[in-house]
């Protein structure tokens, strides 16, 4: 019998009670008594911080007086008016460096209100009543293109439908949702949430969904630009950074791991390695770390870099990690990878440079996963700044009539809510431009 | 999104949200931002007669009462009438009447008990194209010294007398404030129907001390070691204001009389509940006060989703529903039986229903093994204690007896409706007939 103890990159390391049980919700959702007494502790703040700290400016103190007063989905309402995709928002956000870390109560208590929990508790009532609250302004006559299905994608593409244009949502892949279906955690979105969202999402009406098509091989922007009175790409980071050592090759990307566990209808059958290693200090890093650790590897690591303080992964992630049993190493870079074994070298900055002491410690790595940042594989041409593709704050691109937004666009973090601002803030440009307002 | 128009004494406003004659509508600056924040309607800070302003302390005017984690449940004060000049108001009034034109706008008023002073203000309002007039017989503190206030508003003539005299100088709709601080509201507000208003409103604040400073040995707030009863108001004071109002819409010496239902709002669900006891709207003044304009969003959000919940498509659905079934204790049913049910998943085994019900009550909770908690049917007298001190919601239930089915407590199977008239207790029981 496989066992967490069986070398190698082996499946069925656990029974698939014990995987069920692992690859649960993150935090179980809220019951309605646990609802009322965490949103008791709001203060209904004026000029709230959590909402100024929120990328997508939900109005935070008036969502939770609605669930105060029992109104979860005029709760639900106030959030999806600014963030459509605040069902998944509330369970993939990193809330300690978002709303919760400005909360007035993580001053006062050290003990932020839950914001993301109780967001989730009212998005998931008005969810389960089946209820799409919005409706569509008269037809515009307008069509747009948006390429990529991912939360900027699906953002745009909604808030340009309630304003009455046609939108056509091409996506390279089987199925829409971008990361949302193939990349966030399985923890966070259990029950095939992200595909559900996307259904309720569209029940808006006025966008067609043309999957398999990818801008590049499929379809041209100038092919677009013609068909469409505007263009909108969301095509997020495609490419992985290589790490550019000696065996790269016994290295696979994370996100291609992640992938295949969020596609699995099965996760007994899904390999993973007895010693699992990850390069990287990001919230990928962590995530293929955690997974591989809850698919049963017997040790995990993540080699980062540079020091705690400095990781992407917040605090509160670098937590899960632990108490999940990852082993977290600091100031390390890899210098070579073996069959079965990785080299890591020691590193120091000096002068703000990052340099190897010379050091090394060679663990034992039946499976390396890379998750050192990812690439832009689909510029379009289009004018790009630091590798992304060039916006000014309303999402326009060099070329008029194409705008861009989420990942693949410069400004804000790499996160699903900067992805679903920039999606609904870019088509009310488009709204405005192709109005002629 | 129900439509929450409302149409009161032929005013109609967007919603039946107003602020009361308080310190959020003291002037322009407020009212507009008010108005921009959603309110539907707006009752101006209390005009006194042209002359001098009054004079309020400088010192704290406000005293309070907290529940847990420090939320504001009372709210004391000892503040006077609008201390700006008259002209001012009246300026401001007609200004920001002419930029609102479908919002309400009602101007309190308190001038001296005598026909003179109500002659001379009364067209001054009249001019300002506000909607109506509110008369503050209800002020508790300061002004009742004054022989203004609830000086006028505890003598029913008097609130008689000054009703005739408006009606007789101005042309709109008057609306009188009644105190809470009589002991039967229905003189008052048969005494304002008398004199020919078009509706009251209540409650004005209650005559209170919130708490007393143990050092300087004096009541909160202290001025200069001295302190007075101020005007109570807030979410505490939601019971009184509400037992009031549906007093006077259930009397038929009152009934249909247009009310304005203020005391405690706070929740579009306060508001819900004062418009089913009769009140044709409501009027909020601690709320605002204590979380700004915007809280009215919530009242608008929950009262419209509740209304489409329900089917109502207009407020005037609801209005007054519930006050047929307010009625005297003589007619509850005396063989409606019910009986407590504790959901032992949701019981989280604190203890609190049983020592409350041994202690003080019936002594019909048991407490076994493992701290599992059960009621005894044969004890419980369904007071409903417990359920009140049970931190969960919906953990413990009153369960309605069927008819026909025996009582354990009594021995006897649950009969027809019977009240306390003809119930043989009663010496003065009269026989069914
Ligand atoms: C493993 C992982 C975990 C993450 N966890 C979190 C988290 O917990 N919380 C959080 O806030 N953020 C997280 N992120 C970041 C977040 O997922 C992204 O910021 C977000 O998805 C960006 O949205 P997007 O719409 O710009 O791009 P994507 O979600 O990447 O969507 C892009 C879409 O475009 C399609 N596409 C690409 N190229 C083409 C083309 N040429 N033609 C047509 N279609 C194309 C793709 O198929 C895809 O559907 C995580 C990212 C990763 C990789
Ligand atoms: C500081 C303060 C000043 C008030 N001033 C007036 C006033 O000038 N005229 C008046 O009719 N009522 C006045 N009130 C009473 C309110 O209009 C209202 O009737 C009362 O506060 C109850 O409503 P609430 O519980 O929503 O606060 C005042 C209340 C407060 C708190
Ligand atoms: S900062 Fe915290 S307490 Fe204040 S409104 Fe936001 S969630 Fe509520
Ligand atoms: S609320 Fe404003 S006016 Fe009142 S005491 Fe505080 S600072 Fe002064
Ligand atoms: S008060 Fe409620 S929670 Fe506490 S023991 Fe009784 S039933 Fe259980």
């Amino acid at each position: 019998m496989t066992t967490p103890m069986t070398p190698g990159i082996q499946s069925g390391r656990l029974s698939a009670d014990a995987l069920s049980r692992n690859f649960e919700d993150l935090h179980a959702p809220l019951d309605a008594h646990e609802a009322r007494v965490a949103a008791d502790r709001c203060y209904f703040c004026h000029d709230a911080p959590c909402m100024t700290a929120c990328p997508t400016s939900i109005d935070i103190p008036l969502f939770i007086r609605q669930i105060q007063t029992g109104t979860p989905e005029a709760a639900a309402k106030t959030i999806l008016s600014q963030n459509i995709l605040g069902g998944m928002c509330a369970r993939v956000c990193p809330t300690e460096t978002l709303c919760e870390e400005a909360c007035v109560r993580e001053e006062a208590e050290g003990k932020p209100v839950i914001i993301g929990q109780l967001q989730r508790y009212a998005t998931d009532t008005l969810m389960a009543k089946g209820v799409h609250p919005f409706t569509r302004a008269a037809p515009t006559g307008k069509s747009i293109a948006v390429v990529g299905a991912g939360p900027a994608g699906l953002s745009c593409a909604h808030r340009l439908a309630m304003k009455g244009h046609d939108v056509t949502l091409y996506d390279g892949r089987a199925k829409a949702g971008g990361l949302n279906e193939y990349g966030i955690a399985s923890y966070k979105s259990t029950n095939d949430f992200a595909a559900r969202e996307v259904a309720w999402l569209l029940e808006i009406g006025g966008i067609t969904v043309e999957t398999g098509k990818m801008l590049g091989r499929d379809l041209t922007l100038d092919g677009l630009k013609a068909d469409h009175d505007a263009v909108f790409l969301a095509v997020g980071l495609g490419g992985v950074n290589a790490l550019r050592i000696e065996g790269e090759d016994h290295a696979t990307a994370a996100v291609d791991f992640i992938e295949d566990l969020r596609q699995s209808t099965d996760l007994t059958t899904l390999p993973v390695g007895r010693n699992v290693v990850v390069i990287g200090g990001g919230m990928t890093a962590v995530d293929a770390a955690v997974q591989s650790k809850l698919l049963g590897a017997d040790t995990v690591t993540i080699a980062y870099r540079r020091s705690r303080a400095e990781m992407a992964a917040s605090p509160f992630e670098q937590d899960l990690a632990a108490a999940k049993g990852v082993r977290l190493m600091f100031n390390v870079m890899p210098t070579a990878i073996a069959d079965g074994a990785i080299t890591l070298e020691y590193t120091a900055t000096k002068d703000g440079k990052l340099s190897g002491s010379g050091e090394t410690v060679t663990l034992p790595a039946d499976q390396v996963f890379k998750a050192i940042g990812q690439t832009l594989t689909t510029d379009a041409g289009l004018k790009l700044e630091g590798g992304k593709i060039a916006v000014d704050a309303t999402g326009r691109t060099s070329l008029a009539g194409v705008w861009a937004g989420g990942d693949c666009a410069t400004g804000g973090e790499d996160l699903t809510v900067t992805a679903v601002a920039e999606g609904r803030d870019a088509a009310e440009d488009i709204h405005a431009a192709v109005m002629g307002a | 999104m129900a439509d929450l128009t409302t149409n009161f004494l032929g005013i109609t406003s967007p919603n039946p949200f107003w602020l009361a004659s308080a310190p959020p509508t003291d002037k322009e600056y407020n009212v507009r931002r008010a108005y921009e924040a959603g309110w539907g309607g707006v009752v101006w800070k209390t005009l006194g007669s042209e002359g001098p302003p009054v004079v309020n302390v400088s010192g704290p005017r406000y005293g309070a009462i907290w529940g847990a984690d420090r939320r504001l449940l009372g709210l004391n004060n000892i503040e006077l009438i609008t201390d700006r000049p008259l002209q001012t108001n009246l300026e401001e009034i007609t200004r920001v009447k002419k930029d609102y034109p479908d919002r309400a706008l009602i101007v309190s008023l308190m001038v001296p008990c005598d026909e003179e002073s109500w002659k001379a203000i009364l067209p001054m309002v009249e001019e300002t194209g506000a909607d109506g007039i509110e008369l503050n017989f209800g002020c508790p503190h300061g002004m009742a010294e004054r022989g203004m206030g609830a000086a006028v508003g505890q003598v029913p003539e008097y609130i008689q007398m000054v009703t005739e005299w408006c009606k007789k100088y101005y042309s709109k709709p008057v609306i009188v404030k009644l105190t809470p601080n009589i002991t039967d509201i229905r003189n008052p507000a048969r005494a304002a129907k008398a004199g020919g208003a078009d509706a009251v409103s209540l409650i004005n604040t209650i005559n209170s001390i919130t708490s007393v400073d143990l050092d300087l040995m004096a009541p909160q707030p202290t001025i200069g070691g001295k302190g007075t009863h101020g005007g109570y108001c807030g979410p505490a004071v939601k019971p009184i204001a509400m037992n009031m109002v549906a007093e006077i819409a259930r009397d038929p010496q009152t009934a249909g009389l247009p009310i304005s239902g203020i005391g405690g709002v706070t929740t579009w669900r306060d508001a819900a509940e004062f418009m089913a006891l009769g009140a044709g709207n409501v009027q909020v003044c601690t709320a605002a006060m204590t979380y700004g304009f915007k809280v009215v969003q919530e009242m608008i959000s929950g009262l419209s989703e509740w209304m489409d919940d329900k089917g109502y498509t207009s407020t005037a659905d609801f209005i007054g529903m519930a006050t047929p079934n307010v009625t005297d204790w003589q007619y509850l049913d005396l063989n409606y039986v019910t009986k407590a049910k504790i959901d032992p998943d949701a019981c989280i085994k604190c203890g609190r229903c049983y020592i409350a019900c041994e202690d003080t009550s019936h002594q019909a909770i048991l407490m076994k093994e493992g701290r599992v908690f059960e009621v005894d049917d044969s004890e419980c007298v369904a007071c409903n204690l417990c359920v009140d001190v049970c931190p969960v919601e919906d953990c413990i239930t009153m369960v309605e007896l069927p008819k026909g089915e025996l009582d354990e407590r009594t021995g006897r199977k649950r009969g027809d409706y019977a009240n306390w008239t003809t119930h043989p207790n009663n010496p003065s029981a009269q026989a069914a007939e």
